[in-house]
């Protein structure tokens, strides 16, 4: 009964539709698996089990009466904790907004319950989306399936650590700087970060808006292309989303790389890349290479500045993104004592943020203000072009563009929680594709020492088809699932 | 001691106008009718900045902000950004305003232009869209106030800030200035100026090229003049003592009439201004700007020289009925009824004026519509009543509403045309009043005593005309008698 | 004026900014927290001065990072159940939201 929970989503719904499997059996497997070994991964904030089950039900009456069922129908899917669900607690794992139930659902989660995708919980992540491991959560760190005492990345980390462990079918990240990639990459899974505007960002609660993006975390490229359909698309809620037709990525998952061309990024295979990981990543592109891809070498010199470019932009808009968060409206309030309002607003931040928060804040506020916008907010913003223009001329030479997710194995936990410039140094090689907004896949390419190695793949804008094909042929020809063994 | 000259005044102005003529918010769909409605019932996630939410614009509002700014003759950017303006208030749901900005890479909707007051042109710097705050209230004064109560059926209307540079020069300039404006963007149909709070104003003066003070909190255009008058008046005082001005923001207390120094933290504003990455660039074509500048309305000083060619008025009353929309529109209603242009104007111009200045009203929300107006002086013309009877008609007209017919009716005012009794009052009041007769027989301008008992004794209702001559007879006679 | 650049940005930033911008982001930090921000924020400014090696001289800002213009929505009103947003206010008194004292 239970290995139906290490099946792909796209298998669980076939067999649903077709009345081999009940979603309401499927989700209690799902909820039995969770019951079992999520107090040692801690994976989720808050589990939805009763909702779950009520939508399971009414799938199974659906498909009784003999009526159409979405894509997802039946899919059990964890959503990170800064996509807004109605009526279910959204807390972007902090203290500030931990009691906080939005009256509107996020965009991309009516797309899922129009397909008839089942919400099961919300995962836990880095604090308002800032990290790279999912240790600064109000929740307490989540654990890398693999390693229990080693991170899962971050921020997304709960939903990729839910997917690695089978405590869900599909998962849903945000990635502002490799928040999907990298724990994807540490857990040893799937994880796309869309085109910007491919996917509408209305309900994702914002930590940087020009950054950021809503993707899929799964274990299989099938199940990234059949999620990435349902929830990409125009939104009019949301000004920044892209009009265009409608695609079905699901008809990109084609076995065949023959003539692809690989642009290996050299400024990604630095001093601070890990040896496992850079021998992990030739291997793959080795395996790729008889599959009939070409490969070469390219540099693209802004790179060496996107990392610092990232962060001024990020903790920049950060800055004023966040300061709506005092107290006043909803969220953390502390209790009455008479301050004035000012006073107020600052011990609810102070009591409601954690420490990377404030730092990033701080960070940020410095960064825009008078005297420091020009050298800071405004230079980074130049070196984006920079950075894009690169991309555009490495496009016109090659199909996509390869290197590692993370330079580095996954650490252990508690390891760089001190050192915030070492933690940001991990985010290297995965912020570019947020600074240009091209798309950027991580899939799983090996293990060194018992540990995943995240292979990445960036494409040109909305060229999404390129990647999910990469990576499917890869994944179909070299996949070699580890199961859990709990 | 020394006397500033006018030319050492400067005086700007930021004045916000909401943009009254559109149904929704600037970036939500919530309506925009929020006037005496519950509190915090017009409100959406979006205009609360809830975690999450993403502003769109409205259409509508760039179209009428971009015909305001055509009508200020000032020009159209091509590509336009919107700003955020960062700074911490209990009424800003966001903690930031989403606004638009003429540095660091910014581009507002619109930059100069001018409006034309008399003789003087007063420049404008730029035109901006923002969204405006919620609203704050208290129980009691803001300083003895245990807390603060928020309405934010306010947050999220759309705004337009105009700027001016500093060219105005006196109070009253500063007064006719935003007539203007209102008088401006009521004929375009943007902006109703008579709504409470629709139009708000700053000002910054400088005397003496000193450093530059800001007055907030102008509720009013009549409080604009009082503000600048008395922080003109503070500003000499401190110069003549030797103590320098400096650079601050006051506030206005409307009740003291004086300006407070708000010498807080506030003042260290630092907006730390980039643009707004929700939003993205509006590009107006010219495609555009000409569609609407193509269906714009006729704007005041057209209409001002129209009322001068058309109806054969005077400059100076074509200017004084064409500084408000309502005032025009009532003039020019009333000429359609009856075709005496220059006795309507006079009306409005003497007597219903000052009665809207005095009671602080706008014509428009008289009860006094141009069919009053027109009937009462028909009834003139008829002879019903005379033109004295008509102002004291007018100004029960003002007050009640009624038709004139009816009030001439209800109070007996129908002129005394009967020329028997005429004659035999003229006869009473000689009888009654003999020293005085004996007076008028000897200088003729005595005869105005007699004539004001008369007055006095018909209550007015007689024609001074026909009575004056009665009296000159009867007068005539008895000198010829006493001969 | 280069060279003051280089001391500026050599100084990094003082606790005294620190604790001036940290009043304008309405954040309160204690003195422990003052400590450790200082050391690790000019840890972090001294890399973010990487960037100063890139010449960006004549290369425009990329505020937006596609090419969308003109998103717009129609002027028509969509009314909203404002009492789903009123309920989850912390503290109101009738129908206002309740801030603390201005002054």
């Amino acid at each position: 009964m239970s290995h139906y929970i290490e099946l792909p989503a796209y298998e669980i719904v076939k067999k649903i539709r077709e009345h081999e499997l009940k979603a309401e059996d499927y989700i209690l497997y799902l909820y039995e698996r969770i019951k079992r070994i999520e107090k040692e991964i801690h994976a989720y904030i808050t589990l939805t089990e009763d909702l779950a089950l009520k939508k399971a039900r009414e799938i199974d009456k659906k498909i009784e009466r003999g009526e159409k069922t979405g894509r997802l129908c039946g899919a059990g899917i964890a959503i990170k904790d800064n996509i807004c669900t109605k009526k279910i607690r959204t807390t972007c794992a902090s203290r500030m907004l931990e009691n906080f139930i939005p009256p509107y659902n996020a965009t991309v989660v009516n797309r899922i319950e129009e397909e008839d995708g089942i919400i099961i919980g919300k995962t836990n992540m880095d604090e308002f989306a800032m990290g790279s491991s999912t240790e600064h959560s109000y929740f307490g760190p989540t654990h890398n399936p693999w390693d229990l005492k080693r991170v899962p990345g971050g921020s997304s980390g709960g939903s990729a650590a839910a997917i690695a462990s089978s405590m869900a079918t599909l998962a849903l990240g945000s990635d502002t700087g490799g928040s999907i990639r990298c724990p994807a990459s540490f857990c040893s899974v799937v994880g796309l970060k869309p085109t910007y505007g491919l996917v509408s960002r209305f309900g994702l609660i914002a930590y940087a808006n020009s950054l950021e993006q809503i993707g899929p975390i799964t274990k299989d490229v099938r199940d990234c292309a059949l999620l990435l359909s349902c929830i990409a698309g125009h939104d009019t809620l949301d000004s920044t989303s892209v009009k265009k037709i409608k695609e079905d990525y699901t008809n990109y998952l084609i076995d065949d790389v023959k003539g692809i061309k690989l642009g290996i990024i050299k400024e990604f295979f630095g001093e601070g890349t890990q040896d496992s990981v850079e021998k992990g990543v030739f291997d793959a592109i080795t395996k790729l290479e008889e599959l009939g891809a070409d490969h070469q070498e390219i540099s693209l010199k802004s790179l060496n500045y996107a990392l610092p470019s990232y962060y001024i932009i990020a903790m920049s808009e950060a800055s004023s993104n966040l300061a709506r968060y005092d107290g006043l409206r909803y969220g953390y309030r502390i209790p009455d004592k008479s301050y004035d309002w000012s006073t107020v607003y600052r011990k609810d931040r102070r009591f409601g943020f954690g420490f990377e928060v404030k730092r990033r804040i701080i960070l940020g506020t410095f960064a825009l203000s008078a005297g420091y916008y020009d050298e800071y907010y405004l230079k980074a913003q130049k070196i984006r072009t920079l950075i894009k223009r690169d991309f555009e001329m490495a496009f016109k030479r090659f199909d996509v563009l390869i290197g590692p997710t993370m330079p580095i194995l996954p650490f252990r936990i508690g390891e760089k929680v001190e050192d915030p410039l070492e933690m940001y140094m991990c985010d290297i090689d995965v912020v570019p594709a947020n600074l240009a907004g091209i798309p950027s896949i991580s899939i799983p390419c090996g293990f060194s020492m018992g540990l995943p190695i995240g292979l990445q793949i960036m494409a040109p804008p909305f060229r999404e088809d390129l990647l999910l094909r990469v990576a499917f042929s890869f994944q179909k020809n070299f996949s070699n699932r580890k199961d859990e063994k709990l | 001691m020394s006397k500033i000259k006018p030319a050492e005044i400067k005086i700007g102005l930021e004045v916000h106008c909401q943009l009254t003529n559109l149904k929704t918010k600037l970036f939500c769909s919530c309506p925009s009718d929020y006037r005496g409605k519950e509190p915090n019932t017009f409100i959406c996630p979006i205009c609360m900045g809830m975690p999450g939410t993403l502003p769109v614009l409205n259409e509508k509002a760039l179209e009428d902000a971009i015909m305001a700014a055509l009508a200020l003759n000032s020009k159209i950017s091509e590509r336009m950004l919107f700003f955020r303006k960062n700074y911490f208030y209990p009424d800003m749901p966001k903690n930031f305003q989403i606004s638009q900005y003429d540095k660091a890479g910014g581009v507002p909707l619109a930059l100069g232009g001018y409006i034309q007051i008399d003789s003087k042109r007063v420049r404008i710097r730029r035109i901006q869209l923002e969204e405006d705050p919620g609203k704050l209230s208290y129980e009691g004064t803001i300083d003895s106030s245990t807390c603060t109560l928020v309405d934010y059926n306010r947050a999220g209307i759309a705004l337009i800030e105009i700027v001016t540079e500093p060219d105005i020069e006196t109070p009253k300039e500063a007064r006719l200035f935003l007539e203007k404006l209102r008088s401006i963007l009521e004929h375009l149909g943007v902006s109703d100026g008579s709504l409470e709070g629709s139009m708000r104003c700053d000002a910054n003066i400088s005397l003496k090229g000193g450093k530059r003070v800001e007055v907030k909190n102008i509720s009013s255009f009549k409080e604009v003049e009082r503000a600048l008058n008395f922080e003109i008046t503070r500003q000499k005082s401190l110069i003549e003592r030797g103590i320098a001005i400096g650079q601050e923001t006051r506030h206005w207390d409307e009740i003291r009439r004086i300006t407070i120094s708000l010498r807080t933290k506030e003042e260290e504003q630092d907006y730390r201004y980039f643009p707004e990455p929700d939003l993205v660039p509006v590009i107006i074509s010219k495609d555009r700007i000409e569609e609407i500048a193509k269906r714009m309305p006729e704007l005041p000083d057209e209409r001002r020289k129209r009322f001068i060619e058309q109806y054969h008025l005077s400059p100076q009353s074509a200017e004084i009925l064409t500084r408000s929309k309502a005032m025009a529109d009532f003039f020019e209603e009333s000429v359609k009824l009856y075709e005496k242009p220059r006795e309507i104007s006079n009306w409005l111009i003497c007597e219903i004026l000052s009665y809207l200045h005095d009671k602080s009203v706008e014509i428009d929300k008289l009860a006094v519509t141009p069919k009053h107006l027109v009937d009462m002086l028909k009834l003139i013309d008829e002879g019903i009543i005379n033109r004295e009877m008509a102002k004291s008609v007018l100004q029960n007209m003002l007050l009640t509403g009624k038709m004139p017919d009816t009030i001439v009716k209800e109070k007996g005012l129908e002129k005394i045309l009967d020329k028997e009794y005429l004659r035999s009052v003229v006869e009473k009041i000689l009888k009654e009043n003999p020293q005085a007769v004996r007076d008028a027989i000897i200088d003729k301008k005595a005869i105005n005593y007699l004539m004001g008992q008369l007055m006095k004794a018909t209550e007015g209702k007689i024609d001074p005309k026909i009575a004056g001559e009665f009296l000159r007879e009867r007068i005539s006679e008895l000198a010829k008698l006493k001969i | 004026m280069a060279g003051d650049d280089l001391i500026r940005r050599k100084k990094g930033i003082s606790k005294e900014q620190i604790e001036k911008i940290a009043w304008l982001a309405r954040v309160e930090i204690s003195k422990k927290e003052l400590e450790l921000l200082s050391k690790q924020l000019n840890d972090i400014l001294a890399y973010f001065t990487k960037i100063d090696e890139v010449d960006t001289k004549d290369v425009p800002p990329s505020y937006h990072v596609l090419d969308l213009f003109n998103v717009f929505r129609k002027d028509e009103v969509k009314p909203y159940p404002h009492e789903e947003i009123f309920r989850i206010v912390p503290q109101t008194k009738g129908k206002f939201v309740k801030a603390p004292r201005m002054a």
